[in-house]
C-alpha cells in the first residue's frame, strides 16, 4: 500500500510536471499577449512594459522562472488585475463553490432516488420516462439551455434575475442578501444539476438492478423481512457504496467553477474570470488557472483510487 | 469429381454465412424491436435527408442578403423568419445541420481511427511503447480540454486559416482531444482479449504480427468501437456547438449550429428575436438525444457487459 502511494505520487508529480511544460507551451504559442493588445498604449511604453512583465525573455527562460515561482507558492501576479493570482482565486472560487457544492448535492439527491425508484420498477411507465428524460438530460447543449431559461424565467416572466449574484449596486446584508443570492443561483444550480443528473441517475439505475438480483436480497426477502427493510438496508447501501468512487472525479467541478455556465449566467466565479481574463490574455492568470485544474484532476483520480479500495478492499492497490 | 467440389463449396458456402453474420444478423434483429432505438434512428435519418436536400427545394438557399426583409418574425413565407441580413433562417440552419454533422461525424472517425490504432498498437506490444503512448494520453486527460480547445481555437484565428479551411481544423482539433479517451478504453478491451485462448491459439499457429492484430484481436472490439463511435458523435456536436458559440470554432458566413446560436449573445436578438437562436438549439439538442438513444440500443446488442 505504502510502496504503491509512494509510486503513484511520483507518478502524479511527473504527469504535472509534463502538464505545466504543455499548458505553458500552449499558453505562449497563443496570439498577443497583454501588452501588445492594448491599443492605447504607444510603442515605446509597451516595450517597458514587455521588459518589465518579463515577456520578451525566451520561452524557456520564462517556463523556467514559471515553475520556480510555483514551487515557491507564487503563481504570479495577474496583469490585468493586478493581484497575485492566488489571492484572485480565493477571492472568486468560493463563489463557485457554492453553485457547484449546491448543485452537486441536487444531483446526488435527485440521482439516488429516482435511480433507485426506476430501478426496483424496472419496465414500468415511471422507468422509461426515466431513461427518455436521462436521455434528454445527457444531450442538453448547457449555453443553449442556459440562455432558453434566461429568455423564459428573466425577460419574459421577470420570475428571476437574468444573471450576475446580486442586484447591481445592492448593499443588503444579513438574511436580506442571503435570499438576494439564493434568488440569483437559482436558474444556474437548475441547469448545472439538470447537466450532471443524467449519467448519475443512470448509473444509480444500473447499480441497483445489479444488486436487487443478487442472492443475499432473495435471502432477505426469504426471510420475510418487510419489503422496505430490504429495500432501504440491504439493497441500497449495497448499491450506494460504489458510488463513493466518484467522489473524487467531483473534485475539478466542485473548485474549478464551470466555464460555460459562470459566463452565461455573469456568475462571479473562478470560470468567469477565466474568461475575462483569456481575451485580454492575461496569461499568469491563464496558466494558474489550467494548472489548479490539472492539479486537481490528479488528487481526484487518487482519491477515486483510494476510495476504491476503502469500497471494495478485494481490490488491491 | 466438379460436381462434387462444386457439392462442398455450396455447403461450405451455406455453412459459413450464417455462422459469420449470426452476431450482426441477430443484433440486428433485437434492435429493431427496440422501438425507442428505432425511432432515435428514424430521426437521425430524418436530419440528415432535412439538412442535405432540403436546401436544395429552398427558395432562399442562395444566402441572398436582403436589407428590405430583415429580421422578420416567422411567417408562411419564411418558417422561421429572417435573420439580420434578410436571409431565410430556415435554410441557413439545414445548412448549418450539413456542417455541424459532417463536423461530428468526421472528428469522431479520426478519433476512433486515432485511439483505437494507438491503444491497440500499446496494448499490443507492452513495454516502452505502451509507457510513451497512454503516458501522452494521460497527459491530454489531465488538462481539462475546454481550454486546450479555446487555445487552439484563438490560434486558428492567428494563423489567418481561411474561414472555408476552418471547420476542416475543428475537426482536428475535437479528435486531438477525443482520442485519449478512446485510446485508454481500447487498451483495456485488447489487454483482455490478448490474453484469450484463441490468441493462444494464434501464437502457436505462428501466425505474424499484423493477422494477429488486424484478423484476430481487432475484429474483437468493433462491437465496442461501433456503440462508442455512436455515442461520442453527439459529444463531438456538443463540443463543436460550444466552440462555435464562443466564437472559436467555425465562423460565419459558414453557418453551424453553435454560431447562430451566437445571436443570443445580442441583448437585442436574444430577447426580441428569439427565432434567431432558438431552432439552432433545439436542432442540436433533439440531434444529440436521437444520437444517445440509437447509441444506448446499440449498446443493448452489440456490448451488453459495457451497461454502466
Amino acid at each position: 500500500m505504502s510502496t504503491y502511494l509512494m509510486r503513484r505520487l511520483m507518478y502524479m508529480i511527473l504527469i504535472l510536471l509534463g502538464a505545466s511544460l504543455l499548458i505553458f507551451l500552449l499558453y505562449a504559442m497563443m496570439p498577443g499577449d497583454f501588452v501588445t493588445n492594448n491599443f492605447k498604449l504607444p510603442a515605446e511604453r509597451k516595450a517597458e512594459l514587455r521588459e518589465i512583465y518579463g515577456l520578451n525573455k525566451p520561452v524557456l527562460e520564462r517556463y523556467m522562472n514559471w515553475m520556480n515561482n510555483a514551487f515557491h507558492g507564487n503563481f504570479g501576479f495577474s496583469l490585468s488585475q493586478q493581484k497575485p493570482v492566488l489571492t484572485l482565486f480565493n477571492d472568486y472560487i468560493w463563489n463557485s463553490f457554492l453553485l457547484a457544492i449546491t448543485s452537486t448535492f441536487f444531483t446526488w439527491l435527485l440521482a439516488v432516488v429516482i435511480g433507485v425508484v426506476a430501478a426496483y420498477k424496472q419496465y414500468s411507465w415511471f422507468d422509461t420516462m426515466v431513461m427518455i428524460f436521462i436521455f434528454a438530460a445527457m444531450s442538453i447543449p448547457s449555453f443553449f439551455i442556459g440562455l432558453f431559461l434566461i429568455k423564459i424565467m428573466a425577460v419574459d416572466l421577470k420570475w428571476l434575475p437574468p444573471g450576475g449574484m446580486l442586484v447591481t449596486g445592492s448593499n443588503a446584508t444579513g438574511m436580506e442578501y442571503i435570499k438576494e443570492v439564493v434568488h440569483h443561483m437559482f436558474l444556474p444550480v437548475v441547469v448545472m444539476t439538470l447537466l450532471g443528473v443524467g449519467s448519475l441517475t443512470r448509473y444509480f439505475r444500473s447499480n441497483m438492478l445489479d444488486v436487487i438480483r443478487q442472492d443475499f436480497i432473495r435471502t432477505a426477502r426469504a426471510k420475510g423481512m418487510k419489503e422496505r427493510v430490504v429495500l432501504y438496508r440491504h439493497a441500497l447501501r449495497n448499491a450506494m457504496l460504489p458510488a463513493i468512487t466518484l467522489i473524487g472525479f467531483e473534485l475539478p467541478g466542485l473548485f474549478g467553477g464551470s466555464l460555460i455556465i459562470e459566463k452565461i449566467f455573469n456568475w462571479p466565479g473562478i470560470g468567469q474570470l477565466y474568461m475575462q481574463s483569456f481575451t485580454v490574455r492575461d496569461y499568469p492568470l491563464l496558466m494558474g488557472f489550467t494548472m489548479f485544474i490539472a492539479i486537481l484532476t490528479v488528487i481526484g483520480t487518487l482519491i477515486s483510487d483510494i476510495l476504491y479500495h476503502v469500497a471494495d478492499p478485494r481490490v488491491k492497490l | 469429381m466438379s460436381s462434387i467440389t462444386g457439392g462442398l463449396a455450396d455447403t461450405k458456402q451455406t455453412a459459413a454465412s450464417p455462422i459469420r453474420s449470426s452476431l450482426w444478423r441477430q443484433a440486428f434483429r433485437r434492435l429493431r424491436k427496440n422501438k425507442l432505438a428505432m425511432a432515435g434512428l428514424a430521426f437521425i435519418v430524418f436530419m440528415f435527408l432535412v439538412c442535405f436536400f432540403g436546401p436544395l427545394f429552398s427558395p432562399y438557399a442562395n444566402n441572398k442578403i436582403n436589407p428590405a426583409i430583415m429580421n422578420q418574425a416567422p411567417s408562411f413565407k419564411h418558417w422561421l423568419g429572417t435573420d439580420l441580413l434578410g436571409r431565410d433562417v430556415l435554410t441557413r440552419l439545414l445548412q448549418a445541420g450539413r456542417i455541424s454533422l459532417t463536423v461530428g461525424i468526421a472528428s469522431m472517425i479520426i478519433s476512433v481511427i486515432i485511439g483505437s490504432i494507438l491503444g491497440a498498437v500499446a496494448a499490443y506490444y507492452r513495454g516502452i511503447v505502451d509507457q510513451i503512448i497512454m503516458r501522452i494520453a494521460d497527459l491530454l486527460l489531465t488538462i481539462p480540454s475546454l481550454p486546450i480547445l479555446f487555445i487552439l481555437g484563438a490560434l486558428l484565428s492567428e494563423w489567418k486559416v481561411p474561414v472555408e479551411y476552418r471547420m476542416y481544423i475543428v475537426m482536428l482539433m475535437l479528435s486531438f482531444v477525443g482520442w485519449p479517451g478512446l485510446a485508454r478504453l481500447v487498451r483495456s478491451q485488447m489487454l483482455t482479449i490478448r490474453e484469450r485462448e484463441y490468441m493462444q491459439a494464434a501464437i502457436v499457429l505462428g501466425l505474424n504480427d499484423r493477422r494477429k492484430l488486424f484478423n484476430h484481436m481487432i475484429p474483437n472490439i468493433v462491437p465496442l468501437l461501433i456503440v462508442i463511435s455512436t455515442l461520442s458523435i453527439g459529444g463531438a456536436i456538443l463540443s463543436e456547438s460550444v466552440l462555435s458559440f464562443f466564437g472559436l470554432g467555425v465562423m460565419p458566413p459558414t453557418p453551424t449550429w453553435g454560431n447562430m446560436i451566437d445571436a443570443a449573445n445580442n441583448l437585442i436578438d436574444f430577447e426580441q428575436h428569439p427565432w434567431l437562436w432558438i431552432p439552432p438549439g433545439v436542432a442540436i439538442f433533439t440531434t444529440v438525444i436521437a444520437i444517445n438513444i440509437f447509441g444506448d440500443g446499440l449498446r443493448d446488442v452489440l456490448d451488453p457487459k459495457q451497461k454502466k
